[in-house]
């Protein structure tokens, strides 16, 4: 398994070297293959398909224009998502005017959902499409730093070091929007249960 | 209702349901095709940005020059002036005490 990692590093570092060597041909396989990682990526933080494509672009065009920055200290799909999470936050903070503020347009199973939530919340199934898009809801309502604290510590899972490390903060700074984060979604909460339930 | 545990299912919900990481048809393509067509950075752009950056750090460092003089100092120019004639002139007031 390590040997593999080894063969796999060496491989994106003869392609970034034959990229820099000047032969931009070899950019091609670097980005077939970390292409899915960001889209996954790009998908948490935009909605639409257009804003997507435009953001990976971004990301693609940014990691091609700064590969002489490129270390080899860390492994590249390090340096690429540590990227492509500050394009997201960059796009979150640019589109940041056409954040969604009310709840009173959801759809019916959206509403269906929240209803059975409130009857027997333990029936209420989490891997409904409706959950999802609900919670899509939320995150829109969010500033752009909550949105994105919340989305690497509280659905990816991620530890607060590499939080900082991916997004350019202190630990003490991730720790601070982490909390703030937190109040910020339990207020958009509130608003749900006001706007539909009060 | 229980705010903290509509929370807790709402992430729990984007926890089990990861976005797609579906790339579209020749995605690669378009990228490759768009990397060739943007503009190369041109030599003589970098360093006319560099000189004007220059330019504008010595205009700057000019203008503090010619400002600093200027302020008003606490030191009394007039008796230090006086102490530089007087120590220069020292060996030839005694030169003419010998006489």
């Amino acid at each position: 398994m390590i040997q593999e990692s080894v063969c796999m590093e060496q491989s994106d570092a003869d392609l970034i070297a034959a990229v820099l060597r000047g032969d931009p041909a070899s950019f091609e396989p670097l980005v077939v293959k970390y292409s899915p990682r960001v889209f996954a990526t790009a998908r948490r933080y935009a909605r639409r398909e257009s804003e997507v494509e435009d953001i990976v672009q971004e990301v693609w065009s940014k990691a091609f224009q700064k590969l002489s920055g490129y270390r080899g200290e860390a492994p590249f799909e390090h340096w690429l998502m540590r990227m492509a999470v500050r394009t997201c936050y960059d796009f979150l903070r640019e589109h940041q005017r056409s954040r969604e503020s009310s709840f009173t347009d959801l759809t019916d199973p959206e509403h269906d959902w929240l209803e059975q939530f409130v009857r027997a919340p333990a029936e209420a199934r989490e891997d409904a499409d409706a959950a999802r898009k609900l919670v899509e809801r939320l995150l829109a309502m969010l500033s752009p730093s909550a949105r994105l604290v919340i989305t690497l510590l509280e659905i990816e899972d991620r530890p607060v070091k590499e939080i900082a490390a991916l997004t350019g903060w202190s630990a003490a700074l991730v720790k601070v929007r982490a909390f703030r984060a937190r109040a910020e979604l339990r207020k958009c909460l509130r608003r749900i249960a006001k706007e539909k339930y009060l | 209702m229980n705010l903290t545990e509509l929370q807790n299912k709402l992430l729990a919900a984007a926890r089990r349901n990861p976005p797609d990481s579906q790339v579209p048809y020749a995605f690669e393509k378009r990228i490759m095709a768009r990397l060739a067509a943007a503009p190369k950075p041109s030599e003589w752009l970098a360093w006319t940005r560099a000189l004007w950056f220059g330019a504008a750090a010595c205009v700057a460092v000019a203008v503090l020059a010619s400002v600093w003089p200027v302020q008003p100092t606490d030191d009394d120019d007039d008796s230090f002036s006086a102490g530089v004639e007087q120590n220069i002139l020292a060996s030839v007031d005694d030169f003419d005490n010998v006489w």
